[in-house]
Order: structure tokens, then sequence, then C-alpha cells
């Protein structure tokens, strides 16, 4: 569900339907994200203008959530938990090795554009460390070989 | 024959689809009609996926269950046979009050919620004038489950009290401690008892309107408490006219995006507004200018969703467990190097060590246990030496310690300790939302003492000390002023790993 070039009318739809919330900045963010896998500059003046805010503040609000995205991942997403259940498991190792085979720091995309890696802190998966995420597909006790085989089946 | 195959995530995340993908393609091999229905997890994690099978004599476990074990579910035995589900030791220790129900219905039938007690708390309320509810709440003595432990019926009473023309429900779901997934798993499992125990308080303090603020690393938790939103209303517990009693009462999910600091009460309002998930001084408390500006009450999944077995039982009943000013029961989430991780509901008052070795088996590894982290990021390590403190609020205060929401890390005697120390300055230094200097400079700052002392200087080491006690006494809120707990108390149990055992003999 990929739509590479939003249009100004397209990415008011998507405001527009938030709008009947109270404080609907984060959910029009999420839409837009949903529908983009980012959230493309021209959106920002869209927003606010239909907030009211200016855009120096929704860009302010979107650059605090890590969430948030300025330019798309790559077609496959892989995120490792790095925070302390994980590591308690070995989760160091299990992302370094990721990242190694891929020639990837943390949040880079490999030069084909195929797969990012981006760190998660905590899946709620806790007691079945360390746990990570292929395209939305949670793993527990993921090993090197498991996300593997998990990026060749999906790609 | 029906199969229970969970639909939890972390179940899934073992493989639980593809079990119940197995199971449907056998029966149909077989011949056989199968009923498979999907529960939230009993918690037995080692054991997930735990499939049961209903007999006469009851609900029939095996686990953990792979697609090869499928077949032998049709035969006369199993490998993995482990007997009846409630009779299995984990089970039958517990006192299961909050979760109750949680991987015994399934989890978006509002007729099986009503059959296994369900509705009887909201009911009861809704013949209860708003202060009887308060009280009830108060008798309790039920304390904040998100980390604070505050009375919660006294927060409530504060909403209560508060003249307004709106007043609000608000959830806290963000759960982003490592080690815990109480959350998760109860929206997962049984997602009605916590609009209940919204909607309970939403009839105790006159508040019409709720909201759910759950993380986004939690899809599965999201789609489930959404749609069980819309099934309730469909159903009449939700909107206008809640159960026919004339009150209103409706709620809503609303997704957080990434941000630890989120968690935190006042820092999720300013996000739920549609602004930097900044923190706010207090006061003004939440109680009196919340959402919108609005008196609200904020409290955690857990403490919310404790609410309803409260009001089907009696406060009385509830607070008859427990130790001390830690009254009922706790959900232990036990997670990390352990053999046996999980949640475990029981009396406050467990003694650390039983929880560990006994509960958890040791750990995973089969090494020693080396130490454990209680309360998420912001909680302190604790050593064996320590293993006969009870589970309890101010127990744990009484060692440098907390309980925050009862998330246990167990570590074997492989981990880096200063290399724990140093990621718990370097997530405080991601997760500041920039409010004040001693959380967004000092945790920059002990990321780069930290990596001193792990070169060898280990004059440094005063200087972190020092750092430490700046963010303790000079940051707003618990993200900058708690850091400290977890690399403090690494440095005083593991001081010879920081260099300073070397630099005294010296
Ligand atoms: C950095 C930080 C993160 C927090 N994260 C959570 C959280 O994820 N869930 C939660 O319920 N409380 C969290 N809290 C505590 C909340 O501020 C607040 O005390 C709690 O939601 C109140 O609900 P309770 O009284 O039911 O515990 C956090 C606090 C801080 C300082
Ligand atoms: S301690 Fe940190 S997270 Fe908390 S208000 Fe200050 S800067 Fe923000
Ligand atoms: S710490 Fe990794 S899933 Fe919770
Ligand atoms: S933990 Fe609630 S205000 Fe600090």
């Amino acid at each position: 569900m990929r739509h590479s070039n939003p249009t100004p009318d397209e990415v008011r739809a998507l405001i527009d339907a938030e709008l009947h919330r109270e404080g609907p900045l984060l959910p029009i963010l999420h839409a837009i994200q949903h529908t983009y896998d980012h959230v493309p500059e021209m959106a920002l003046p869209l927003i606010a203008e239909a907030l009211n805010l200016t855009r120096a503040e929704v860009h302010g609000v979107m650059s605090f959530y890590h969430d948030f995205r300025k330019a798309p991942t790559g077609r496959h997403v892989v995120k490792i938990c790095r925070a302390e259940a994980c590591q308690s498991m070995g989760a160091n190792a299990l992302s370094q090795a990721v990242l190694d085979k891929l020639g990837l720091d943390w949040g880079g995309t490999t030069p084909d554009g195929s797969v990012t890696v981006e760190p998660v802190y905590c899946l709620g998966l806790c007691a079945c460390a360390p746990a990570a995420m292929v395209d939305g597909k949670l793993i527990g006790r993921a090993d090197a070989a498991r996300l593997s085989a998990e990026l060749e089946g999906a790609a | 024959m029906k199969i229970w195959v969970p639909m939890d995530s972390a179940a899934k995340a073992l493989g639980a689809d593809e079990v119940a993908e197995a199971i449907r393609a056998e029966a149909e091999k077989r011949g056989v009609e199968v009923e498979i229905a999907r529960n939230g997890t009993r918690g037995m994690i080692w054991l997930e996926p735990l499939v049961e099978v209903e007999t006469e004599a009851g609900r029939m476990a095996f686990g953990p269950m792979s697609p090869a074990d499928v077949p032998a579910l049709f035969e006369e035995t199993h490998p993995k046979a482990l007997g009846l589900t409630e009779e299995l030791d984990w089970m039958k220790r517990q006192t299961r009050l909050t979760f109750a129900r949680c991987g015994v219905t399934d989890p978006l039938s509002l007729a099986e919620y009503e059959a296994n007690g369900g509705l009887a708390g909201l009911r009861r309320a809704l013949t209860m004038s708003g202060e009887e509810i308060t009280d009830e709440v108060k008798l309790s003595g039920l304390r904040g489950r998100g980390g604070a432990g505050f009375p919660t019926g006294i927060k409530w009473d504060t909403v209560r009290m508060a003249h307004a023309d709106r007043k609000y429900i608000v959830c806290n779901a963000d759960e982003g401690d490592s080690g815990t997934f109480a959350d998760r798993m109860i929206i997962e499992g049984d997602p009605f008892c916590l609009i209940e125990g919204m909607a309970i308080a939403g009839i105790g303090v006159g508040a019409t309107m709720g909201y759910v603020y759950l993380r986004s690393e939690y899809p599965d938790a999201i789609a489930v408490l959404s749609r069980a939103i819309e099934i309730a209303r469909d159903a009449g517990v939700l909107g206008t006219d809640v159960l026919g009693s004339g009150k209103a009462y409706d709620m809503e999910v609303r997704v957080g995006a990434g941000a630890y600091v989120c968690g935190e009460e006042t820092s999720l309002l300013n996000s739920l507004e549609g602004k930097r998930g900044v923190v706010r001084a207090k006061p003004p408390l939440p109680a009196l200018e919340g959402a919108f500006g609005k008196p609200t009450v904020v409290n955690n999944v857990i403490s919310l969703a404790t609410v309803p077995v409260i009001f089907e039982k009696g406060a009385e009943h509830y607070a008859n467990f427990g130790l001390g000013r830690s009254k009922g029961t706790i959900p232990l989430q036990i997670a990390g190097n352990v053999r046996h991780g999980g949640l475990f509901e029981t009396a406050f008052g467990m003694k650390l060590g039983a929880i560990v070795e006994d509960l958890g088996g040791g750990t995973a590894s089969g090494r020693a246990v080396k130490a454990v982290q209680v309360g998420g990021p912001l909680g302190a390590y604790l050593s064996p030496d320590q293993f006969d403190t009870p589970f309890g609020y101010e127990e744990f205060d009484g060692q440098g310690a907390l309980i925050g929401h009862a998330g246990l890390v167990v570590f074997d005697d492989s981990a880096d300790m200063l290399g724990m120390a140093r990621f718990a300055m370097e997530f405080c230094a991601v997760e500041s939302c920039g409010k004040c200097t001693p959380c967004r400079i000092g945790a920059v700052r002990g990321v780069e003492t930290l990596d001193r002392i792990a070169a060898g200087d280990a004059a440094a080491i005063p200087l972190l000390t020092d750092l430490c006690e700046t963010m303790q006494d000079g940051s707003l809120c618990a993200l900058g002023g708690f850091t400290p707990y977890p690399v403090m108390s690494a440095l005083r149990l593991f001081p010879e790993e920081f260099g300073a055992v070397k630099e005294a003999a010296e």
C-alpha cells in the first residue's frame, strides 16, 4: 500500500477525515505516514492550514516523535529491540550481526533500497527475548539466521 | 472438538498463527470437525504457543507447540501434553483477580466476558453515587500500577469534586518499560475489562469521554482494543446510555508515536492534544487541569483494569490481599534471561528471590543470576544479596529501588554492568523531552563520563556520582530524576567493573 506521489487533494482528504477528533494532529500524521510510508514535506503546510498552526509548529511536533519519517523506508523494515530484557538475551550481538551483514548503521537503508534496519525500545516480548519485527511480523527468540530467512521469505 | 490457540502477540511471535493453521490443515486432512478459538495468553510465555484442547475434564494444555507437533494432537498421547491447564503449578499458585479471564475467554466475545463475571462491576457501580464509587476505590487500597503508586481513589476523588463542563478519563497504555507487557497482555487478552474499568471511572467522577493512549509498538493491541470498543458501543456498554442507565460514557484509542517520555502523564497529555510531548510542570495537577485543560483522571491500564473486580467482589475482598500499604495483587512480569518467563499475578509480598529462582526457574542460560533490574529503565539493579526483599512499594523503596510497573529483567553473570549503566544514560539522552538541563545535558555527559571510566579513567567515577546527584535533584520528571537508579546501583553493586576497586587498592 504505497502511493508514491501524494497530491494536495489526497493529503487534504486524509487530513479532513481526522478533523472531527479532539487534538487531531497525531492522528493526521499517522494517517499520512500510513498511506505514504513517510510524512512528505508538502503535507506540512496543508496540515498547518487545516489546524490553524504555523508550519514550524507542525514541523516541531513531527520532529519530536521517533515514529514520523521525512523519507520512506526501504521495501522491508527490520526492527530490532535494543532494550534491557533483549540485551540480557544477546540483542547487542544480534543487532551487530544484522547491521554488519547489511553494511548498515541504525536507521540506514541498503543502497538497493531493499532493507531498512531500525532500533525499537521494547515490543512487549520481553519474556521471549530477543525480539524483532520484520515488516510488521513479530519474532520472539530472534537470531540472525531467522531474521535473514524472514527477509528472504518477504523479498 | 474445540481447540484454543492464543492470539497474543508473544504467542504469535513464537509461531501461534502457524500452529493454528497446521491444526486447521490437519483436521481437514483427517476429516475431523475442529473449532479453532483464539484466546489471550495464560501468561506462561515459555510454553507458548500453548494450545488447549477442550475435554470433559477441562482444558488440556500442550506446549510449547510447533506445527510439527500438531498431528499428535489427534492421537492418544502427546509428548508435549502438560495436563489440565488450571492444574499447572504456575496457574494454581496465582491469585488471578485482574487477569481472571485473560487466556480463558475469546477476547472479543462480550457474551463470554459477561458469562465470566464481566460487567457485574459496572452494573453495581451504576447503582452507586459518585462519592460511593470513589470511596469503594479508596477502600480497596488500589495504588497506581504505572509506577508512582499513588492511591487511585484519592486521584478520582479530586476529579470528581472538580467543577467543569467536561472531564476525561485517560488511560496510560504507553508501557515503554523494558521487561513489562502486562498492559499489552490484558488489552489483547481481555479488552472489555479495561473498557469496563474506564466506564466505572467515568461514571464515578462524571467524565463522559475516555482516551486510551496506546503505544504504536503494539499494533495487535491497537487492533483488538479498537474492535472491542466498537462491540461495546454496539451493545450499549458505551455511548449515551451506558447499560440503560441514562448516563453517558464513550472512549477512543489514540496511538502514540514512539516517544518513551510520553508515558509520563503530562507529556502524554500534551501528545494527546497534538503537541510536542514535553513534560508540564505540576501544579496544576492533571486531576484539575488535564486533557484539553479539563479535570482528568490519568491511570495506568492495570490500575483501571483492576477496577471491575473490585466492584464485582467488593473493595474489602481486594484489600485483604497484599502486604502493608501494598494492597491487593500485582501482575509480576518475569523477563529477560530467565527460564520461565511470563506473567504471574499474586498478592504483594512475595520475596524477590522466590520470584526469580522459584517462579522464573533461574536463568535461561543456566548460568548464575548476576542482577535483576526491577521497574524498567528507570529502576535499580538488585543483586542476589537483596533476594529477601518482599515485593512491595515501601519494601523496594527501602532498598533504594522501585517496583515501577512490576517488570523484572534477569541478567546472568555474563552481563556487562558498565555497559548497562551506559545504556541507561544513552536511553535517557535519546528520550529526554529537553525541558530541563540536568536531564538533557546531564545524560549526554553521563554517557561521556562512562566512556572515560570504560577507558580506564577511574578518576571519572566521582564525576559520575556528582552528575547523578544533580540529575536526581534537578530534574522535573522521573526520566532524568530516576536514570541515576540503574546507573548508581550498577556502580554500587559491581564497583570492580567500573575499575573502582583497583583505584582504591592503589
Ligand atoms: C519517563 C516516564 C515514563 C512513564 N511511563 C509510563 C507508562 O508507560 N505507563 C504508565 O502507566 N505510567 C508511566 N509513567 C507514570 C505516569 O507519569 C503516571 O504516574 C501514571 O500514568 C499514573 O497512573 P497510575 O496512578 O494508575 O499509575 C511514566 C513516568 C515517567 C516519568
Ligand atoms: S527530566 Fe528530562 S524528560 Fe523529564 S522534564 Fe526534564 S528534560 Fe524532560
Ligand atoms: S525489552 Fe525487548 S521486547 Fe521488551
Ligand atoms: S512518575 Fe508520575 S509524576 Fe513522576
